[in-house]
Formats: structure tokens, sequence, C-alpha cells
């Protein structure tokens, strides 16, 4: 009973949803808006009945009265009663779960995110486990994006632009902030979204349950699989001569800004890839070994 | 009564004008051109969403004019940062210098002594003086879109840290905002101080008509929630004009350079501030527009409305509520679980007068005999549309489903519903209904039905599909249209459909534009029926021909009865005024 009702939300044309968090809120979802069109549908054929039973040439003669019974006292105590339970029931358990339980940081995976115009900077805390210590001083757009102190548990820290490597199956606790100003940090499919504001850094947990490349082979016959228009912002060439895996990364899991922060506001897009646990250790790996060969350039 | 016989000079009478209804009028025209500029801005925007980065047609001149002039390239095209400036002028201007100027400046304005049988507002001179403040309000909005950087960009929220490093139109934007609501608080206390003591005698406070309530309590929502956006207004002026940091935290990095500042401030504050006014405001926008409803439901059904002390307990209750849902706005911004609890339950108890007003319209037609003219058509047609406004208000009440409806399309549709068709239908049907009061003359009705009819199906046209958008996660303000994103991609072939939509709505409105044109142009009756619509409030039966006269009233008007005494028992017309002191004596 409970999932046919929440059927309606597989009509609402919310995005595949990829998170195990996802499937409760789609339900909620769809269940205020079966409440939604009931009351619509409702009062909606009361109001066509009216108009057509009084208008002036059908009952030209008005009365005084009008409606005697107190019907209208049920429908509204019935809302009452379902945005009671909607709230108690529902949305604030909810939140408390997605919103206020944060994992125990040795539990789940550990990711800073610092957004800034226009992009968003990851930073993994490398093999010890450890974020090393940030200084605005030390900022510089091009080599240290995130004023990175690179000594002491800031050595083997992993920092990359707009590429967001994460495990299956495994609990993500980001740390978000901000550089500059307010951005907003949302990943449809995973069914999260958080504003990002500069002098507070805000938990964001979830756990992705599906891979990047099983969610492309979801959409194969979508039009985010085969674009047209303006190509995502790249343009009809552009897109062509890229590789598939590239153009994979496009059709992949976004992270969008959400929230107005200056005139590229609408291409401040990262990338999310969720991908097994082995193909992210050796993701790592990599990202860690291009940091060792960084650091042998310096020496020298 | 004055009766003042001598002849004004021009300057007074149109200009510098104390009379009530002169001002009315002024409003009600500049606050008409500010709306028809801010739907321009965003006709502009609807083909940058449809068609990103085209010149637009026929204008594309002038915007590549004015791309140039604030310093961006343009071939014609609107660039973002134009974009952005037009997103946040067009909300401004929408409901800044748009909608409340007609809601509460025309409307309250020029109805509100009429209906209570009032010989002018309370304070004359202020009512002046508060026109022109909102004028000068205007001038400066309008200038700052000649400014290198152009007009302000951050939004109409004009959130922190963006605002305060944004371009010289942010500091415009603050002063004309100062403008604003200085007139806004003169104009309250005005219609407050009116309602309070020139009633006319009889004229108790159940007998007012549910316009003069909603107005009432309208006035005491911008008088208690404006100040504190008037002096967020001058800390972010502070911030930017003399560094301080009352809204910047410690540590910004903006363009790769550490921020001069001393940093230490909040953000949020800012937030709270802003929606502790812009929450309030939601209902600025509503509630004088359910006045005008009513009075037109219960003239056009002939009937009295229905649950009369329902209507005005619920408005009272809805305006005191509306002091404290205004943290459901900030959800995302990393509320814990008490304020989420509280903010998300008296959200949900705000709806509670809402659903009950809705109702209360609804039940009033039942038994009816229902008149279908122009003002009736848009009151009936608000109704759905304000019900869909209302009811797509309830999943982002809820703080767990705003985690995916957040700053998505599914928020501009929703709130679009409530002021669009909501708002600007009640002030067509609001228009229809009193315009032969302004003018002696009546609207042309079928240019009227037309009016509607187009309005209606293009209305839906725009802000159907923002839901669908919204639904599927794409975010609002973005100056492709969410070209860029993937998640947008199934939804991107909508943006077409609903910008010929802006576009054809753009259209329905010159039927209306040529009928009050053509009816202007028309001779006047050499005596004016003062009651076309045989309406039972003072302001259609108590007054001479129309046009008025300074003072309003020949003789004061003494009250007997409530405001929508239609179809009595009895009575032998189907309306009984509420100054007739039987119900036989007609």
């Amino acid at each position: 009973m409970i999932e046919y009702l929440g059927k309606i939300s597989d009509h609402l044309g919310l995005p595949v949803n990829a998170a195990s968090h996802g499937l409760i809120m789609d339900l909620v979802l769809g269940w205020v808006h079966w409440v939604m069109f009931i009351l619509f549908a409702g009062w909606g054929l009361y109001f066509i009945i009216a108009l057509i039973k009084f208008n002036s040439k059908s009952n030209p003669k008005a009365d005084y009265n009008g409606v005697q019974s107190h019907y209208s006292k049920f429908a509204e105590y019935g809302v009452i009663i379902v945005e009671a339970f909607l709230l108690v029931g529902l949305s604030i358990p909810l939140w408390s779960q997605l919103r206020t339980t944060v994992p125990d940081a040795d539990a789940a995976i550990q990711v800073r995110v610092i957004a800034q115009q226009f992009a968003w900077n990851i930073h993994y805390p490398g093999a010890d486990g450890e974020f090393g210590d940030t200084d605005i001083k030390l900022v510089d757009e091009e080599s240290n994006p995130i004023g990175l102190v690179r000594g002491g548990a800031g050595a083997d820290d992993i920092v990359t632009l707009n590429q967001l490597h994460l495990p299956v199956n495994q609990q993500v606790l980001i740390h978000l902030t901000s550089k500059d100003v307010i951005h907003s940090f949302g990943i449809p499919e995973m069914r999260v979204k958080q504003d990002a504001l500069p002098g507070m850094t805000i938990p964001v947990y979830f756990t992705p349950t599906m891979t990047s490349a099983e969610f492309i082979n979801k959409i194969k016959d979508t039009n985010r699989y085969s674009p047209s228009g303006n190509y995502m912002g790249l343009g009809q060439e552009t897109w062509e001569i890229l590789s598939e895996e590239k153009k994979n990364e496009f059709r992949g899991f976004q992270i969008a800004c959400a929230q107005l922060c200056g005139n590229s506001h609408y291409k401040m897009r990262g990338f999310l890839t969720v991908e097994t646990e082995e193909e992210f250790n050796a993701w790592l790996e990599e990202e860690a070994e291009y940091l060792e060969e960084e650091d042998e350039d310096d020496d020298w | 009564m004055s009766d003042s016989h001598h002849e004004e000079s021009y300057w007074r009478k149109y200009i510098f004008s104390t009379d009530h209804k002169t001002i009315g009028i002024q409003y009600g025209i500049t606050a008409l051109l500010f709306l028809f500029f801010g739907f321009s801005l965003m006709m502009v925007m609807r083909w940058q969403l449809a068609f990103p980065d085209q010149a637009v047609p026929v204008i594309g001149g002038l915007i590549q004019w004015l791309a140039e002039l604030n310093g961006f390239a343009s071939i014609g095209n609107l660039p973002s940062d134009l974009y952005n400036v037009f997103g946040a002028m067009h909300g401004t201007i929408m409901i800044f210098l748009g909608v409340v100027p007609l809601v509460v400046g025309a409307f309250g304005n020029y109805i509100v002594p009429l209906q209570i049988g009032a010989p002018d507002m309370a304070f004359p001179k202020l009512n002046m003086t508060s026109y022109w403040v909102y004028f000068i309000g205007g001038v400066i909005m309008l200038v700052s879109f000649f400014l290198p950087g152009g007009a302000a960009n951050s939004g109409w929220t004009s959130y922190p840290p963006l605002s305060v490093i944004a371009t010289t139109g942010q500091t415009f934007w603050l002063l004309g905002m100062v403008f604003l609501i200085t007139s806004s608080l003169l104009g309250s206390i005005n219609i407050i101080v009116t309602i309070i003591q020139l009633r006319a005698p009889g004229l108790t406070w159940m007998r007012l008509p549910f316009f003069v309530w909603a107005q009432f309590v309208t006035s005491f929502l911008l008088v208690l929630a404006f100040p504190p956006l008037e002096a967020a207004g001058f800390l972010q002026l502070m911030d930017r004009v003399f560094d301080t940091s009352f809204f910047l935290p410690s540590g910004l990095v903006v363009g790769g350079e550490a921020l001069d500042v001393s940093g230490g401030g909040s953000p949020l504050l800012w937030q709270h501030l802003f929606w502790f006014l812009a929450h309030p405001e939601v209902y600025v926008l509503i509630l004088p527009g359910m006045g005008v409803i009513a009075e037109i439901i219960a003239n056009n059904t002939r009937k009295p409305i229905w649950g009369y002390k329902s209507l005005v307990y619920s408005v009272v209750f809805l305006g005191f509520m509306s002091f404290i849902v205004w943290a459901h706005h900030m959800f995302m911004t990393g509320m814990g679980q008490g304020m989420s609890i509280f903010f998300q339950t008296t959200t949900m108890i705000i709806s509670v007068p809402s659903v009950i007003i809705l109702s209360c319209f609804m039940l009033s037609l039942w038994g009816g005999s229902i008149r279908f003219n122009t003002p009736m058509l848009f009151a009936l047609g608000w109704i759905p549309m304000f019900g869909i406004g209302g009811l797509t208000g309830l999943p982002l009440g809820l703080s767990t489903l705003d985690i995916h409806l957040h700053d998505t399309y599914y928020v501009i549709g929703h709130f679009h519903y409530v002021v669009a068709p909501g708002t600007i239908f009640a002030i067509f049907a609001g228009i229809y209904y009193w315009f032969p009061k302004m003018t002696g003359k009546m609207l042309d009705e079928t240019l009227g039905k037309i009016h509607f009819f187009f309005s209606f199906i293009f209305m839906n046209g725009i802000f159907w599909p923002m839901l669908i958008q919204g639904m599927a996660g794409v975010s609002r303000r973005l100056a492709d249209g969410g070209e860029s994103y993937a998640h947008a991609q199934g939804t991107l072939h909508l943006n077409e459909f609903m910008s010929y939509s802006a576009w054809l709505l753009a259209i329905a409105q010159i039927p209306f534009i040529i009928n009050l044109i053509r009816t202007l142009l028309r001779k006047k009756a050499a005596e004016p029926d003062p009651n076309p619509w045989r309406a039972t409030t003072i302001e259609w039966t108590d007054t001479t021909s129309p046009p008025m006269g300074h003072g309003n009233f020949e003789k004061v008007p003494t009250v007997y009865r409530g405001p929508y005494e239609y179809s009595v028992p009895g009575d032998s017309t189907d309306f009984t005024p509420q100054t007739s002191k039987l119900i036989k004596d007609r």
C-alpha cells in the first residue's frame, strides 16, 4: 500500500536516485503531492459544479444564507491532521536523520569541500587521515587555491579542482565551506543540497549507492546521454571531439551551485565520480603520486 | 467636510496633490509602468533562457548599447552579467516598485477612505510625501542601470558577501530601498490611523469591508517588518562604503586576493534581517489582493461573503503568524533540529488561515447568482491560481523536502503562482471593478474578457513548466537556463515554451491597454451612474456621480449594517447598502 502510494514519485520527474536516503525522500515527496492533488481535484470539482449550478441564468435569485452544512470544517480538520502527520511523522524525524545525526569522523570517508567563484575545491586528508591547516596568506589561485600548509598533516593532502571521487556504498562526510561568497552544494541524484557559507563549516553526509558507470547505463536513452542544443554549454564541435570517458564525466553526477554566486554561477559545475572501492583507492594513489612528482620538481 | 470652491492650481491639483484619490491614481499609473518595465526585463531574460547567447531580436541594439555602457561584451545578446542585473532588478521592481505600490499605494489610498466614509486620509501631506519619496526611490533604481557594472546584480535578496563585493549598482539599490521603505512606512502609518480614526459613524470593526481589514493588517506588516530591513540596508551600505564588516566573516579570499576587511561579521545575519521583512512582505503582496477578491465575489454572487468573521480572524492571525515563519527561507543554511522544528511548525500553522480564507471564497459561490463580468472572471481565475501557489508551498515548507527543492525552479514556480496570477489577477480584477468609480466610465467587457482568457492561459504556460524543471533539480538564476548542467538536459525544451508564453502574455495585455486608452478617451455620460455594479459598500452608495471632488462625501454617511448585505430576504432589491437604515426603504 505504502509503496503503491509512493509510486506517484516515479511520475514527478525526479532525477534518478543514487543515494541510500533518497528513496524515503522521494516517497514523502510523492505523498505530499498526493495530498496536494486530492485537495486541488476535490476543490476543483466543487468549483466547477458551483460555477455551472449558480450562474445567474440558472439561478437568478441568490440565497442569502448560502452553505449551511459544515462539511468544509471536516476538510479543514483533515488538512490539519495530514499536515501534522507530514510534519511530526515524517519531516522532523527525517531531518534529524539526514541533517543532524552527523557520522563519526572515523566511520566515514572524509572530504573537505571549499567553494569559490566559480569552482569546487575538493580536499582529501591523504594517507594520514588528517586534514592539513590552511592559511589565507598562502592562497594562490594557480598552485594552492585553498591555502593549504604543505607540512605536517598537510604534507600528504590531496586537493583537486571540481573532481570529487567517492567509493560506492560508503558513507561520506563532507565538511563544506566557502572562500568568498555564498554558494550551494547540490547533487540532485544524491538528494543532497547545502548552502556553503564563508566563515562556517557545515557537515553534509550521504551514502552513494550507485556507481557512475551504473548510472550512465541507466540514462542511456535520455537527453542527458545525448545532449543537443548547446551540448552542456560546450558547443557541438567540442562535444564531438571529446573522448567517451570525458563525455561520461559530463553525463554523470554533477555538483551544481544552487545559490547565485556571481556572473558564472550558471557554469559552476563540479564532477562526482562514484566508483568501486578498488577504483577509488587506485585513484587516490594516482593523485598521491602526482603530489610526489610535484615535490620532486620543487626539490630540484 | 471641506468643500473647496476655489480653483486649485494645476500643480496642486495633479502633481503635488494631497487628495488621496489623486495620489492613488499617481501611485497606480507609476506602479503600472514599473510593472510593465519589470515584465520587459523578464521578456529579455526569457530570450536568453530559450536561445542562450543569441542576439535579442528587435531590441538587440539597445541591449548591446546598455551592455557596453555597463562594461560587458555583447553582440546584441544578454551577457550573464547583465542577466544577473536584469534578474535582481526584475524582482526588486516587481515587488517594491510595482505590486506593493499598486495594492497599497494605489488601491489602499483610493479605496480605503471611500469605503470607510472618510473625507481623505488622516495625514494628507504625509500621503503626498509618501508618493514622492517612492518616486525618488524609483528614479534611483532606474538611474542605476546606467552605472559602470550596471544596476544591482546580486538578486533581489542581496545576500552578502556577494552583494558587498558587487559593483556600484548595489549601493544605488540600497539607497533606493531606503527611499522605498520610508515611503511604505509613511503610507502604512497613514492607513492605520485613517482606519482607526476616520470610520464613519456606525462603521464598527465587524462592519468593515474585508478589503479594509486586509489593508489594515497589511499596513501593520509594513510598519513592523520594514524597519529591520531599513536598518539592515544601512548596515550593508556601511559594509560597502565604509568597509565595516557587519555581514563579512573573517578570512575571505576573493579572486585569489585576501579581502581587506576586518571580518568577524555574519552573512547569516543579513538573511535573518532580510527575511524578517521579506516573509511578511509576501503577505503584503497577497492580503490586499484577497481583499479585492472578497469585494468582487460578494458583489457578483449577489450574496454575503461566506464566513465573514472567519475571514477577519484568519487575516489577523495570518498577519501575526507571518512574522514567525521567516527562517523557512533558510532551511539549507545549516539549520539544526530545534530551529527547523520551530519554523516548519509555524509554516504548517500559517497554512491553516490561508486555507480558511480560500475555503470561504469558494463556499461563497454556493447559492449565489453568479455574474460573469470581467472583474469576476479575474477573481474566479485567481482562486485556482492562488490554490496552486498555496499547495506548492506545502512541500517547500517541510525542511526535509526542501533539501531537493531548495533554490530550484520549483520555488520560482511556487511564488510566481502566488504573486503573478495571484496578486496581479487581483489587481486586474480591482482595476476593472473600481475603474468606473475613478473615471465614471465602464471598461469594455469584450476586451476585458479577451484580456482575462489569454492572460490565464499564458500565465500557466510560463509557470507550470517551472514546477517540472524544479522537480528535475534545475537551479534558479542560471544565465543559460540550465544548459551547462547535466540534470537539466531533460527539461531544457520547456524553456522555449515558457518564453513564448511570456511573450504571448505581453501580447495579451494589448487589449487591456487599448481598453484603458479607448475608455479614457471616450466621452463621459452627463451623469454617470455612481453604482454601476449595484454594490452595498459606501464608496458606491453614498458618493456623487464620479469623478468625485476633494473631500469625497457631501454628507457624512451613517452605517447601519455589514458590508455584504446582498439578496436580503424581504428587500425589494438584491442589495441593501450599508447606509440604508431599513430594509424596505428603497
